[in-house]
């Protein structure tokens, strides 16, 4: 066994009482760590947690707005579609009514027409079956006092006789065709 | 740094070891037995210091949401103590004192592990000086936090006085008040000191007594083996002593923060 002189056995140091110099250095040297940690390091890893969190639940709020926008544009395109499903049906049953008051409107015309035509050809006939009359009025007046002249033999020149004659007889004839 | 390592092979060494062989000679002067500005002991506080500052800046430069390895690394031991020891803890409120007990843990792991990282191979916290000023630091911390919370006569209230019948109370006012304002920062250094000091206490026995069987006897060789085969066995445990004892610091100053936050006893 070989003692340094040194220690030579003595006991100069009591580990229980601290170094005043090591405190000094221990406390220079933990306070620049602290500092350096505590103002640099940590507070970025906080926030650096902190916008990994945003990041997660920024993802999460923009999916959420994103389906919030969809079906918000869901129903826009729901509610437009019925509208012009309303507007065709609305369209659909403007034209069914047109249609039929245009129905209405050429059968009325037609009917009207029609009455017109017919209105036009019993006033036609009206107006030949007078001439005809008129004109058989004549004529039969004419050829009965020819005849009745050449039964007779006497000439009726007499005009106011003669008219009178006939229009007797007509009126005869016509009373007795009337009844 | 490698005088120890010289005086091991010229088989030098003292045995059994002493309080002594914590007292290594300064560096700066070198060789100076009552200096203490610039021991192996402050050099290794400042190396733990710098790895840690350069570390956590060199790996925290440039924040990416999604993390890089490093950068995880670096979460992963923030997030550790943020969300296992400062808000199981405190609660909500206990991350914006994360950010200290981060510190705090990485400062005594790392000085801590000094004990077995080969060159070093001992613990700047087998200096009570600096478990000492953390719990100084703790200390203040938690009494700071207390009466700042709670004011200065209620928190003294809340702390010295439990709920309890008024006729136990002369007995257990004294307790808490020795507990609470003597005993703990004492506790916390000392848990911590004696934890490292014992460590390396342990691997002296073990690593000297191999050499001092070898240099007794030739024959004995086989036994000084065994002994530094106990000393691998122990720096396993060392090992897991290292992480405890850091672990148990953090936890054991957030407790004190929390009891100083809190509304009751």
């Amino acid at each position: 066994m070989y003692f340094l002189a040194a220690e030579g056995g003595e006991s100069t140091h009591n580990p229980i009482i601290p170094l005043w110099q090591e405190i000094v250095v221990g406390s220079v040297a933990f306070a620049v760590l602290c500092f350096v940690l505590m103002k640099f390091v940590f507070p970025r890893m906080e926030q650096t947690f902190q916008a990994r969190v945003d990041a997660i639940e920024g993802g999460i709020k923009r999916a959420e707005a994103a389906q919030a926008e969809a079906n918000q544009l869901l129903e826009q395109y729901r509610a437009q579609l019925a509208e012009a499903r309303t507007d065709a049906a609305k369209i659909r049953d403007d034209a069914r009514a047109d249609a039929e008051g245009i129905r209405q409107d050429i059968l009325a015309k037609a009917r009207e027409e029609s009455d017109r035509v017919i209105q036009a050809g019993k006033d036609a006939l009206a107006a030949e079956r007078a001439t005809i009359v008129r004109e058989l009025r004549t004529e039969v007046g004419t050829i009965a006092v020819d005849l009745a002249s050449k039964i007779v033999g006497e000439s009726l020149a007499d005009e106011a006789r003669r008219k009178g004659t006939v229009d007797r007889f007509l009126s005869g004839l016509e009373s007795t065709g009337a009844r | 740094m490698f005088g120890q390592a010289n005086v091991l092979a010229a088989g030098q060494a003292a045995f059994p070891p002493t309080v002594e062989d914590f007292y290594l000679p300064s560096i700066l002067p070198w060789g100076a037995h009552d200096s203490y500005w610039f021991t192996k002991i402050t050099a290794m506080v400042w190396i733990a210091v710098g790895v840690l500052i350069i570390f956590f800046l060199a790996t925290y430069r440039n924040p990416q949401l999604v993390p890089t390895k490093k950068q995880w690394f670096a979460e992963s031991i923030y997030g550790f103590v943020r969300n296992n020891i400062a808000v199981d803890m405190i609660g909500h409120a206990g991350v914006r004192f994360a950010p200290y007990f981060t510190t705090l843990f990485c400062f005594v792991l790392l000085t801590n592990a000094f004990a077995i990282i080969p060159l070093f191979q001992i613990s700047p916290n087998s200096h009570i000086a600096f478990p000492a000023f953390l719990a100084i630091i703790s200390y203040v911390l938690f009494n700071y936090i207390g009466i700042k919370k709670h004011g200065f006569v209620k928190y003294f209230k809340n702390s010295l006085i439990p709920p309890a019948p008024w006729y136990i109370l002369p007995l257990l006012i004294p307790i808490e008040l020795f507990s609470t304002f003597i005993v703990r920062p004492f506790s916390l250094a000392v848990r911590l000191f004696a934890n490292m000091f014992a460590g390396h206490m342990l691997l002296l026995v073990f690593t000297l007594g191999g050499f001092a069987i070898l240099s007794s006897n030739a024959w004995l060789a086989p036994i000084s083996v065994l002994s530094w085969v106990m000393t691998i066995a122990l720096t396993f445990l060392e090992f897991l002593v290292i992480c405890l004892q850091a672990y148990v610091f953090t936890v054991l100053t957030a407790s004190y923060v929390q009891g100083a936050l809190a509304e009751e006893h």
